[in-house]
């Protein structure tokens, strides 16, 4: 009861804090789940952004789905997907019913022009810490970097370059032990 | 009839959404805008506003708020469950599956060739956000300092969010 009450409440703060959506709440979900918590290992956090990455739907809810059942099955799941949605919910209604008139006022977009590089600051150091966790050799910073080159440059879907990975390392692999 | 109607459209919406975020945005255009009209275009316009500077998933974000536009507080909640029921059914479905088969070698491959993915993921949308959100020298230190605290000083994101909110507010 106590674990479910926190990941409940560990969700709904990262539901809360997070501006722009998508990538923008890793950094947050990193330093609760992974480096408070420590409900997941920085591997399998890496790996449940690839699952969250080929399936669809929002990349939080699907963490929050995984972690919650990891922890504590279908129930676990369903609270802190809950606590994940209910911020944004509340929210959004919030804005829907009284404040829908105030959305052009001059601070509020002075602060948005603040919070967007902080946005940007986050998520870089989300990569610093993947980084950090991964024993980076040149085999796989040369992964990372054609990854970069293929979305950016080459504006090729994450689902392709992930299908790729997947199956070209399991040949990789299967090769080597053949080798052996 | 309305509120079954925005259940099964963000239904949809939610099954192809691959991405997340703002890869679902066309979606949704074309289910409330083509296919039922439930906004107009400028409508449309100031709903990624609001998306965009409250928390939370984009794809949560407009299901609450169309779903109230279109039929109140039952439309929202109905729109809000349709959109993220097909993640938690297939998130439960892999997680079930992988810790099962977590032992198999081929699992472990496949995920030791896509952790370096990952990282370029990330990393590309780190790029894609500051191209956008670094608009000059301001900007620039506001991330530079950030980052240096959050990576190396273990402060808390959202420290670092509300303080960047107050530093914008000052110095614009």
């Amino acid at each position: 009861m106590k674990l479910l009450f926190k990941m409940f409440n560990t969700f709904f703060k990262i539901g809360a804090f997070t501006i722009g959506g998508g990538y923008a709440m890793l950094p947050l979900i990193q330093d609760e789940v992974v480096e408070k918590n420590k409900w997941l290992t920085p591997e399998e956090f890496m790996d449940i952004l690839a699952i969250a990455e080929v399936t669809p739907g929002p990349v939080a809810v699907n963490t929050s789905t995984y972690v919650g059942y990891k922890m504590a099955g279908i129930k676990g799941a369903l609270i802190c997907t809950l606590g994940t949605v209910l911020p944004s919910f509340t929210i959004i209604l919030l804005i829907v019913k009284f404040f829908w008139q105030y959305r052009e006022n001059p601070t509020i977009d002075k602060v948005f022009l603040g919070i967007r590089p902080a946005v940007a600051a986050l998520i870089f150091s989300a990569v610093y810490k993947l980084g950090r966790n991964m024993q980076l050799n040149i085999q796989r910073i040369i992964g990372a970097a054609l990854t970069v080159f293929a979305i950016i440059i080459l504006d090729i879907s994450p689902i392709i370059i992930i299908l790729i990975a997947a199956f070209g390392s399991i040949g990789y692999f299967k090769h080597k032990e053949k080798d052996i | 009839m309305n509120i079954l109607k925005l259940f099964l459209s963000f239904l949809k919406i939610g099954a192809f959404s691959f991405g997340g975020g703002y890869a679902m945005l066309p979606l949704i255009r074309k289910e409330i805008i083509e296919v039922h009209g439930w906004l107009t275009v400028k409508e449309f316009i100031d709903l990624l506003a609001v998306v965009e500077m409250t928390p939370g998933p984009v794809a949560i974000n407009s299901a609450t708020f169309l779903g109230y536009k279109v039929a109140g507080i039952w439309g929202s909640i109905a729109a809000t469950v349709g959109v993220i029921l097909p993640s938690i059914v297939i998130i439960l479905i892999i997680a079930h599956f992988l810790s099962k088969f977590r032992e198999s070698p081929y699992v472990d491959y496949a995920f030791r060739g896509i952790r370096p993915v990952v990282l370029g993921l990330v990393t590309s949308a780190a790029l894609t956000v500051a191209k956008d959100a670094i608009i000059d020298i301001k900007s620039l230190i506001i991330g530079g300092v950030l980052f240096y605290f959050v990576s190396f000083k273990d402060m808390h994101p959202i420290t670092a969010i509300i303080l960047a909110g107050i530093a914008g507010a000052i110095i614009y």
